[in-house]
């Protein structure tokens, strides 16, 4: 610890006499100043505030634990980070021509977007997806849709991001046996599922199964892609959707880094050695809109797993501790309201998460609190990120906001108080029963409605929105998805369900009931089963019969 | 309008849309504004929405739907609705509706739409000056 008396002596001589002048005449906007997220702020900050930090142990190299300052080496001067569009929506025919598009465009990795009844388990001419085929994502019904969506793409040269998680299983089956027949063997694909249950309980919705099957689905995932898919990121523990829901940025890390807590402890209660999995893990977070609170929140998200892992966890491999992870820039600021000012929210956002050092990056386009995308707002989002990458120079060196007194005191105090709440949860728990209780619901819709007050109360200022409005013109043009895209993918799934062989897919469900009754690791038999191209439906509607499905609580 | 009489509202979400951030908050402000509400969780078929809005007995439905499925989702309600004999319930929605869905949506009998951005006053004030108690 250093002796800063003089200093502090002097930081209240210019506080007295120069700052109270000042203040005197002109007075500052506000009493007093707090991050979006409500973190107090000062003033200044100066070498005071960093008194205790031991550059060694609390920030060390890049790509050296606790990798404050990222965990690459050379950052992005050796390549820049993955510029992944997240897309997909009506037929995998149509959804396969856009990622021809963005592949073109200079887009260096995919990520799916499927529509609602594939993540939830139904086929697209169950009753419940009636209206919901192919609007937010491309529908997937058997193998025959997913060869279609890869046509023309080698699975050996992209790395696919797979936003699915209740029945990831079933997905990740068909992206292997796809790949097979493209030639390409499974230990040699490279991707991502999400795979994250317990976000879906509190913030995105889309669970089929109660926690406990749930669970198992996920650490059979881990154990399957240990011996078999080494460069496949078997999870991806995401902040976003809690972020999106509402919570602050202090809650976003508290929560994921609890979920990811849950997740390696079920692991190593299944037998696995953290070793194992753990370099597997990903994460993915929001880019909400404080500039240099989220550029913190990163590098805090980064220290605070990594120690986590060597503290907690006891991880002996540095690539165990590890937290590699995507962002997507935050979709709930985006504006219905003068929507080309998006594109400058957007262009900030980037910039905060290539300077909190992600690994890949979705830009959001302009149009999105409107709808779904054109191709010109997608292309513009692409090209933020070009710009980003190839003109404003930042990736040139690493970690270039390291050593600013204000965002190594504000890394210190998100990681400080996102502890804090872990610590409350494992008090509960762990973060399984904190999510039975309501807590973790309740805490983010506290703070999403008392964010949406502030805003209508003009405390806080959202731009074309509660200030600087317009008469609003009607929109330019917005992607309407094809309206025959939900007969002509009920057709596809008439043509597969007459075609195939109905004693094979017999066969496979029965396998697959019996392995889900006892504790088979479920991977082998679903990829026979979708080999035979038996249903998403069909697959899931087995694994409801046996596990049950999830009620969430009626929290508000 | 009598004052002494509460307005009751049914907040749901129809289809399989998980987005429910808008919804509750809409719900804890209605509730705010001195209105009991009912709040449905996720994943309502049209069904669903209408028999818990009769049981419940409302003078209001808030439908939302960030999905893309109003246009399929939100006719159906209204539908069911009529088939039951009801209107005098005023029914409206929010969510990401583009602008050419409105008037066929109004049409179908939504009272208004209200979209990102919409200030939680201007929608209890549309529901105080247009329900039927």
């Amino acid at each position: 610890m250093r002796d800063d008396s003089k200093l502090r002596d002097s930081t209240k001589k210019w506080e007295d006499e120069t700052v109270a002048k000042t203040i005197k005449r002109f007075p500052e906007r506000e009493e007093s100043f707090k991050t979006i997220s409500g973190l107090p702020l000062k003033r200044l900050y100066t070498p005071s505030d960093l008194k205790d930090l031991n550059y060694e142990k609390d920030l060390g190299f890049p790509g050296q634990y606790p990798f404050t300052r990222g965990v690459q080496p050379t950052g992005y001067r050796g390549r820049f980070w993955t510029m992944r569009q997240y897309s997909g929506f009506a037929t995998a025919r149509e959804t396969n021509q856009r990622f021809h598009f963005l592949l073109e465009q200079g887009q260096t990795g995919l990520s799916i977007a499927f529509d609602l009844p594939t993540q939830i388990g139904y086929d697209s001419d169950d009753q419940l997806a009636q209206g919901e085929v192919g609007k937010v994502g491309v529908a997937i019904d058997t193998l025959a849709d997913m060869e279609v969506l890869f046509e023309g793409i080698p699975l050996d040269k992209v790395s696919t991001s797979m936003t699915i998680n209740a029945p990831a299983s079933v997905l990740l089956a068909m992206y292997i046996v796809v790949a097979e027949k493209q030639g390409v063997s499974m230990d040699k694909l490279r991707g991502t599922i999400q795979n994250d249950i317990l976000k879906e309980y509190v913030a995105r919705g889309t669970y089929i199964f109660p926690p406990t099957p749930s669970m198992r689905l996920i650490t059979d995932i881990f154990k399957f892609c240990s011996q078999n898919m080494p460069l496949w990121n078997t999870i991806s523990i995401s902040g976003y959707h809690i972020r999106e829901a509402g919570s602050t940025a202090v809650q976003e890390v508290a929560f994921t880094l609890a979920d990811g807590i849950a997740y390696v402890q079920a692991a190593i209660d299944v037998g696995l050695d953290i070793d194992e999995f753990a370099s597997r893990l990903s994460f993915f977070f929001g880019s909400h809109s404080d500039f240099l609170e989220e550029i913190s929140k990163f590098r805090a998200a980064r220290r605070l797993w990594a120690r986590i892992m060597r503290e907690r966890f006891k991880a002996k491999d540095d690539n165990s501790c590890k937290m590699r992870f995507h962002t997507q820039t935050a979709g709930c600021t985006l504006t219905a309201q003068q929507p080309d000012n998006n594109v400058v929210r957007v262009a900030l956002q980037a910039l905060q998460a290539v300077l909190g050092g992600t690994q890949s990056l979705h830009t959001n386009s302009r149009d999105e609190a409107l709808s779904l995308p054109t191709e010109e707002s997608v292309q513009i989002a692409l090209r933020t990120q070009q710009i980003i990458a190839h003109e404003s120079g930042v990736g040139d060196t690493v970690d270039p906001l390291a050593g600013s007194f204000y965002i190594e005191s504000l890394t210190n105090a998100i990681e400080a108080k996102a502890m804090e709440y872990i610590q409350k949860i494992d008090d509960m728990g762990g973060a399984s029963v904190a999510i039975e209780r309501g807590f973790i619901q309740r805490e983010i819709h506290d703070a999403a409605y008392q964010f949406q007050k502030s805003v209508d109360e003009t405390k806080r200022i959202v731009v074309g929105v509660n200030k600087f409005t317009v008469e609003e013109e009607p929109q330019f043009d917005y992607l309407r998805v094809n309206p025959k895209a939900e007969k002509e993918q009920l057709t596809e799934l008439k043509k597969i369900r007459t075609k195939r062989d109905d004693n094979q897919v017999k066969h496979a469900l029965k396998v697959l009931r019996d392995a889900a009754e006892s504790d088979t690791n479920l991977m082998p038999s679903i990829i026979e089963a979708v080999k035979v191209y038996a249903t998403l439906g069909e697959i899931c509607g087995v694994l409801r019969e046996i596990f049950g499905e999830y009620r969430a609580p009626d929290i508000l | 309008m009598s004052s002494s009489k509460k307005i009751r509202v049914l907040v749901a979400k129809p289809g399989l849309d998980g987005h429910d951030r808008g919804a509750k908050i809409v719900a804890r402000a209605l509730r705010d504004a001195g209105m009991e509400v009912i709040y449905t969780g996720l994943r309502q078929t049209p069904e669903m929405v209408v028999s818990a809005a009769l049981d419940e007995g409302v003078h209001c439905i808030g439908l939302s739907i960030l999905s893309g499925a109003h246009n399929a989702l939100f006719p159906k309600i209204m539908e069911l609705l009529k088939e039951e004999g009801i209107d005098d319930v005023l029914v409206v929605g929010g969510g990401i509706i583009p602008e050419d869905d409105i008037s066929e949506l109004k049409k179908a009998g939504i009272s208004a739409i209200f979209g990102p951005g919409t200030p939680l006053d201007e929608i209890v004030e549309y529901i105080k000056a247009n329900v039927k108690l």
